[in-house]
C-alpha cells in the first residue's frame, strides 16, 4: 500500500469513467449518432443546393454538437451521486476540484471528441473547401471541452432534481453562446479570405479560463447539491 | 480525537438535536442511538462535513474540520446507507478504485487478500451486479480492510449481512481500536466487541 499523490488521482478518476464508458458503450454511441442524425436532416430539409450548404455547414455542425453534448451532461455525475461514489470523492483526502477535473476531462474524451473526429465527414457532405474544414476542427477541439466543463457547473447544480435534464440545457446553453460565436466566426472568415487567428485565440481564452475556474465552481455547486 | 461541542442540527424546519456534546478518545467506540428520524444518520453526516450544522462546532485534534478540510478526510472513513460501488465493475476493480480515492494505492495482491477476508474467495472479478445484497455490501466493507484512517464513521453497517459477516465485522472493529483507531456508528443489530466498553449517545 502506498500514499497516492494529486496527479495519480487525476488519472484514477479519468481512467475509472472511461472504464465504466467501455462498459456502458450505448451511452456513448447515442450521442455520436444524434449528432451525426441532426446534421444529416439539415440536407434533406433544405435541399441539395450546394452554395447554401456550403454557408451554412459551419453553424449546422456547431449547433449540432452544442445540443449532442446537452445530451450527456446529465449523466455526468448522477450515477455517482445515486450510488454513493459522490460522497466517496468529497471525503477524498485530495481537492474535489481535481477529482471533478478528471471527471470533466473523461467525459470530453468519450463525448467530445468523437463529435470532433466525426465533423470532417460530415463537412465533406456539405462540400466544406479543406481549409474551412481544418479550421473547423481545431475551433471544436478548443471549443468542446469549454462545452463540457460550463455544462458540469450546469450537472452539479440540478443534480437530483426531478426533471434536471431540461433545466440543465435552459441553464447551460444561453452560457454557451461565446463559443458558438467564436467557432463559427472562425470557419467564416477563413471562407472570405480573412485569418481565422483571432476568433480561435479568443476561443483558447475562453478554454484557459475555463481551464482555470470551472473546476472549483462546479466542486461548489456538488457541495451544495450534497447538503 | 473527536470532540463535538454543542452542535444543533437540523433538516428543513424539524430540529433534529441541539446541545449535543460528546468526546472519542483513541480505542473508543461510540453507538448512536434513536428512534428513525431521530438524526442519527444526520449527525454522521455532519461529521463528516456534508451537512452544515446549525450550531455548535466539530474538531479534529483540537482543530475545526472545517479549517482541516483535506487533512482531516486523509484519516477518516465513512461507510454509508449507499455501498458506493459500480454495478459494471469487479470486485476486485470497485475495492482498487475506492480504496485510490480514499488515498492509498492498492496493488492486485493485496486486494485480492482483502476480498479473500471478507468473504469473496472466488467473486473477485464477477460484475458486482450478479453479487447479492449482502456480497455487494461486503465489497464496500472490504474498504475497512485496506484503510489507514484513525476514524471510522460507520452508518448501519450491518444491513443485508450474515452472521458471519456480523462476527468478521466485530472483529475488525476489535482490531481497529486495538490499534488506538476510533469508531462511531449506528446500528438497530447488536453489535459486541470483546474488551472494549461500548459508549452510547441517545438521540430523541
Amino acid at each position: 500500500m502506498k500514499k497516492s499523490t494529486l496527479f495519480g488521482l487525476l488519472v484514477l478518476v479519468i481512467r475509472r469513467d472511461l472504464l465504466l464508458a467501455m462498459r456502458r458503450r450505448a451511452d456513448v454511441l447515442t450521442t455520436l449518432i444524434f449528432f451525426v442524425m441532426v446534421v444529416s436532416l439539415f440536407p434533406l430539409g433544405v435541399g441539395p443546393e450546394m452554395d447554401m450548404l456550403r454557408k451554412m455547414s459551419a453553424g449546422v455542425l456547431w449547433v449540432a454538437a452544442l445540443l449532442s453534448s446537452m445530451l450527456s451532461l446529465g449523466r455526468l455525475f448522477s450515477a455517482d451521486y445515486l450510488d454513493g461514489t459522490l460522497e466517496q470523492m468529497m471525503l477524498a483526502p485530495q481537492s474535489l476540484s481535481m477529482l471533478v477535473l478528471g471527471k470533466i476531462a473523461a467525459h470530453w474524451m468519450v463525448s467530445g471528441l468523437p463529435l470532433v473526429l466525426m465533423a470532417p465527414v460530415l463537412g465533406v457532405q456539405f462540400d466544406m473547401p479543406a481549409q474551412a474544414l481544418g479550421v473547423l476542427i481545431i475551433g471544436l477541439l478548443l471549443g468542446t471541452p469549454v462545452l463540457s466543463m460550463i455544462g458540469a457547473i450546469g450537472a452539479a447544480l440540478t443534480l437530483g432534481l426531478r426533471g434536471g435534464g431540461v433545466l440543465l440545457s435552459l441553464l447551460v446553453l444561453p452560457l454557451c453562446i461565446p463559443v458558438l460565436i467564436f467557432g463559427t466566426g472562425a470557419v467564416e472568415a477563413v471562407s472570405t479570405g480573412l485569418s481565422a487567428v483571432s476568433h480561435l485565440s479568443l476561443l483558447g481564452a475562453l478554454l484557459m479560463l475555463a481551464l482555470v475556474f470551472t473546476p472549483w465552481v462546479t466542486a461548489q455547486a456538488l457541495r451544495i447539491s450534497m447538503e | 480525537m473527536l470532540e463535538v461541542s454543542n452542535l444543533a442540527c437540523s433538516r428543513g424546519d424539524h430540529r433534529l438535536f441541539s446541545g449535543l456534546s460528546f468526546a472519542l478518545h483513541p480505542g473508543q467506540i461510540m453507538q448512536v442511538q434513536g428512534e428513525n428520524g431521530s438524526g442519527k444518520t444526520s449527525l454522521l453526516r455532519t461529521l463528516c462535513g456534508f451537512l452544515m450544522p446549525d450550531e455548535g462546532d466539530i474538531a479534529w485534534r483540537g482543530e475545526r474540520i472545517r479549517d482541516l478540510d483535506e487533512a482531516y478526510y486523509a484519516e477518516m472513513l465513512y461507510l454509508g446507507h449507499l455501498n458506493a460501488i459500480k454495478d459494471e465493475l469487479s470486485a476486485l476493480e470497485n475495492l482498487r478504485i475506492s480504496a485510490g480515492l480514499s488515498g492509498v494505492e492498492l496493488d492486485e495482491r493485496e486486494a485480492m487478500a482483502a476480498l479473500r477476508r471478507i468473504g469473496l474467495r472466488g467473486r473477485e472479478r464477477l460484475p458486482t451486479k450478479v453479487l447479492s445484497q449482502g456480497q455487494r455490501r461486503r465489497v464496500a466493507l472490504a474498504r475497512l480492510l485496506v484503510s489507514a484512517a484513525r476514524l471510522w464513521v460507520l452508518d448501519e453497517p450491518l444491513t443485508a449481512l450474515d452472521v458471519g459477516a456480523v462476527a468478521l465485522i466485530q472483529e475488525l472493529i476489535a482490531e481497529h481500536l486495538a490499534r488506538q483507531g476510533m469508531v462511531i456508528f449506528t446500528t438497530h443489530q447488536p453489535l459486541q466487541v470483546a474488551g472494549v466498553e461500548m459508549r452510547s449517545l441517545s438521540l430523541s
